[in-house]
């Protein structure tokens, strides 16, 4: 549990650290300004480097504490497939240390996609460990079980799953360092669907003042957040139905009927972030807190079909 | 004695060449409402830099212009002219971090020629430079330290200096493969020198408003291009 917490944090941080473009505020990596990176001296954490290297530090704790649940596992529990899903998370801990790491010292901008996608994987695998570690995973009375009609289990899968593309879609419009590619919120540049002839994304660049430096921005950027908006929609559409189906097939009273509206409330949190994130001209803290929403939203459907799934084959 | 009139014969045809070379001069104009400076507030979150701003934060200068319209950091650039760099012998040009920003913040060099960048404030820096077509470079400068010296080889306009300790802070250098260049000053003039006559195709380009091209004639007594910009 404490690694998933700890997991969840360290994806805030990584958040702070690209929404304040500190990326590559520490030159070098695994050191730190020539330092070992746990003896860099606090009064120079300054600017871009306390993101970054707070970012590392608690990156190690993450690796730390996965190595002994992986250990843990491998140990105290009998679950065989359990030792190795606590192996997975060691090699994804170890694997994404190695990206953050590369990404630095090879200066790739897109690796940051990665890095990010890593991220979500591994902070949805920690939270199923811990669950499948928890009292409710293995003391759940068979008797007193409904199993979960399949057509609610696969909606919510799929909405889980489009939730982790759009995911995916966020983490490139951060890494293309462009700022915002729309700067307008619920209108795009003033319309529904914005022009992005050559001549008005040359308007749009040169009408820009960005403050930290950003590249131009593109055609591509443009379509590229739109398409994020209208996943966004379809999403909070697929969430809203969710709730709803579960009130239906499984009754109010439900936990996972619980759960999903809690899911809902959520994913309205994560619209108006959203919006927010616009409105505020992608204000550093605004940002990641939408990243950390986004992160939860996608937690909550993994999680919802885990435990889903293993109430129907209990019931069953 | 046969070196010598060697020597003699190729200064005297250089001497010829230098006297028939001129001057490409012109003005840039900007029209139309730029959007205006904003001040460069994330400064208050380094208390170092922002204690070198006791007033009046400094504001973005994306849009330098004079009384009438007068665009300065335009960069004027001869189209078409490669191999002809002799930035490996080229003074150097100075970048410097004062005042937790980049001054000055549009440069032009040629390629090859060395770029000095120096630290004139009391905090680190990190020199991080994330060209297109050249290698990217990224350096430590703590304050008081050694100058950093860069070069590219490969023409490229507009290649990003930042800093990602303070991310607001950039400069733009446009690498030119021949001498042929000139960056507009705050009266919005520019002088390309020493062009040898022919004809040309010379390009403006301004960080913010893209680039414009004028088909001209260098003679014996030079020639004169304006360009005028407009923001839409």
């Amino acid at each position: 549990m404490l690694n998933a917490v700890t997991t969840f944090l360290l994806i805030g941080l990584g958040g702070l650290v690209t929404s304040h473009e500190a990326g590559m505020s520490v030159p070098d990596w695994p050191t730190t300004y020539g330092y070992n990176m746990f003896l860099f001296p606090v009064d120079k954490w300054v600017g871009g480097i306390f993101y970054e290297h707070s970012h590392r530090l608690l990156a190690s704790v993450v690796g730390f504490l996965t190595t002994l649940l992986a250990i843990f596992i491998w140990l105290k529990d009998s679950r065989k497939w359990l030792h190795w899903l606590g192996i997975a998370a060691f090699l994804l801990v170890i694997l994404q240390g190695i990206l953050g790491g590369l990404r630095v010292r090879w200066q790739l901008n897109w690796l940051g996609v990665p890095h990010g996608a890593v991220a979500q994987t591994f902070l949805v695998l920690t939270c199923a460990i811990a669950l499948c570690l928890s009292r409710w995973w293995q003391n759940l009375e068979t008797a007193k079980l409904v199993s979960v009609p399949r057509g609610l289990r696969k909606h919510i899968f799929y909405v889980t799953l489009l939730i982790f593309i759009q995911l995916l879609i966020a983490a490139t419009m951060r890494h293309q360092h462009a700022g915002l590619a729309i700067s307008d919120f619920p209108l795009a540049h003033g319309k529904i669907w914005p022009d992005t002839t050559p001549t008005t994304i040359a308007s749009y660049n040169a009408q820009r003042t960005e403050m930290n430096g950003e590249n131009p921005i593109t055609a591509f950027q443009v379509n590229l957040q739109m398409v994020h908006r209208l996943v966004a929609y379809t999403i909070f559409l697929g969430v809203a139905a969710a709730a709803f189906l579960a009130r239906k097939k499984l009754g109010g009273g439900d936990a996972l009927t619980k759960f999903a509206f809690f899911w809902l409330i959520l994913l309205s949190l994560q619209i108006v972030l959203g919006a927010a994130t616009i409105w505020s001209n992608k204000a550093a803290d605004v940002t990641t807190l939408h990243v950390m929403v986004g992160a939860a939203a996608l937690l909550t459907g993994a999680l919802w079909c885990l435990m889903a799934a293993r109430r129907t084959r209990l019931a069953a | 004695m046969k070196k010598f009139v060697l020597l003699l014969c190729l200064s005297a045809a250089l001497s010829l060449q230098i006297a028939g070379a001129a001057d490409i001069t012109g003005t840039i104009t900007l029209t139309g409402t730029p959007p205006a400076a904003k001040e460069i507030t994330p400064i208050k979150d380094d208390p170092t830099c922002a204690s070198l701003y006791p007033g009046d934060l400094p504001k973005t200068m994306f849009y330098v212009t004079g009384a009438n319209g007068e665009l300065a950091d335009v960069v004027v650039t001869l189209k078409g002219i490669s191999g002809q760099s002799t930035g490996a012998s080229a003074p150097p040009a100075v970048l410097d971090q004062k005042g937790c920003l980049y001054v000055p913040q549009i440069i032009a060099v040629q390629t090859g020629q060395k770029i000095i960048v120096k630290n004139s404030d009391p905090c680190v820096h990190n020199v991080h430079a994330t060209p297109t077509a050249n290698p990217e470079a990224n350096q430590v400068q703590m304050p008081g330290g050694a100058d950093l010296t860069f070069a590219f080889d490969k023409p490229e306009p507009f290649l990003k200096f930042r800093c990602d300790v303070h991310p607001w802070m950039f400069a733009w250098v446009t690498v030119v493969d021949s001498p042929y260049f000139a960056v507009s000053g705050k009266d919005g003039k520019f002088t390309i020198k020493n062009v040898p006559p022919g004809k040309y195709t010379l390009e403006a380009a301004h960080r913010k408003l893209g680039a414009q091209t004028a088909d001209i004639e260098v003679k014996a007594d030079g020639a004169a291009q304006n360009f005028t910009f407009e923001v839409k």
